[in-house]
């Protein structure tokens, strides 16, 4: 019973840190390309490897906090990024199709880091790299210390590793479906997400923590996506009236010319 | 030597667009609002609250920003 008990708690405690890595994979992927994003995952999982194979149990003293506040901080200002984009594009004050052309220039000013560098869009392998690798160390953290508590780590690394295909499973199952969701949408929701998810890891890594601590993260989302939707619906107001008054504006003009 | 300040430059021109994006504010503004975080963790005050009303704000005035840009 205990050795069930310890397969159910880890596979429970993974399939929260592995959803929360396939957010962030899934939400990259579909909206920038899945060539870099798989790349960032390969990379997040090898340094994982290469990380826990070094330091095995003394895998704990890695000071998690700091690498949530820094990981927290990063997506933060990523997520707010896109989200203000996406709202000034829904609310008609910014072009929907802009985008590839700013991304363009940008990678055309970075002529150097894309010469040198292996990962392609180095947006999203960074962004992939680093959900993978910070939730891969959580999970490693949760197999480590349910694992030795009972003395039994092999155990609860099958709870573990069920965990983890179950969710990326999923994953495969759900990319195809979210590829047909128009673009702004699907950035809207990424920015969402983003900035969710670095609000949530962003003060738990500063020290402090959450009502209700991971079930928190509902409410976080709940909160940006409503404050999101209420500003898309506030600025296509401003925008309407602009327009409005524009056009009253430009109307002596028009009975002048016939 | 000029070709290696320019792509020093380009470089970090890169990184800077990578990371603050289109308003530095925003970037600023996430920097303050976690070090104030930090700063509250240390005393018996709750922190949660403090984190979602900086959102709110700095996105709000990013977006007034933006909107004003476009009037002119």
């Amino acid at each position: 019973m205990r050795d069930f008990l310890l397969v159910l708690a880890v596979f429970v405690a993974c399939v929260v840190e592995s959803v929360e890595a396939l957010t962030i994979v899934l939400a990259v992927g579909v909206t920038r390309g899945w060539h870099a994003t798989m790349r960032g995952v390969a990379a997040g999982l090898l340094s994982l490897a290469v990380i826990v194979a070094a330091l095995g149990p003394a895998l704990t003293v890695i000071p998690i906090n700091a690498l949530r506040l820094v990981v927290g901080g990063l997506l933060l200002v990523f997520g707010l990024g896109w989200l203000r984009k996406a709202i000034l594009r829904a609310s008609g004050f910014k072009d929907l199709h802009d985008e590839d052309a700013i991304y363009q220039r940008q990678r055309e000013a970075a002529e150097h880091a894309e010469h040198t560098g292996l990962f392609g869009d180095s947006y999203s392998f960074t962004l992939a790299f680093k959900g993978v690798l910070l939730e891969g160390l959580e999970v490693a953290f949760i197999v480590l210390t349910f694992g030795a508590n009972q003395h039994n780590i092999p155990l609860a690394c099958v709870g573990a590793v069920a965990a983890i295909v179950l969710v990326t499973g999923v994953g495969i199952a759900i990319r195809a479906p979210l590829a047909r969701v128009p673009e702004n949408t699907l950035k809207f929701v990424v920015g969402v997400l983003l900035t969710s998810f670095g609000m949530f890891w962003g003060v738990e890594g500063a020290g402090g923590s959450w009502p209700g601590s991971d079930a928190a993260l509902l409410g976080i989302i709940a909160f940006i996506l409503g404050g999101a939707l209420a500003a898309v619906a506030w600025l296509r107001r401003v925008r309407a009236e602009q327009s409005a008054r524009a056009r009253v504006d430009a109307e002596p003009l028009v009975v002048g010319q016939s | 030597m000029n070709r290696i300040g320019r792509s020093l430059r380009g470089f970090a021109a890169f990184w800077r667009d990578f990371i603050v994006g289109d308003d530095w504010r925003i970037a600023a503004g996430v920097i303050v609002a976690l070090g104030l975080t930090a700063a509250l963790a240390m005393t018996t005050v709750p922190t949660w609250w403090l984190m979602p009303i900086a959102v709110a704000l700095l996105l709000a005035s990013s977006l007034w920003r933006a909107v004003r840009a476009s009037q002119r």
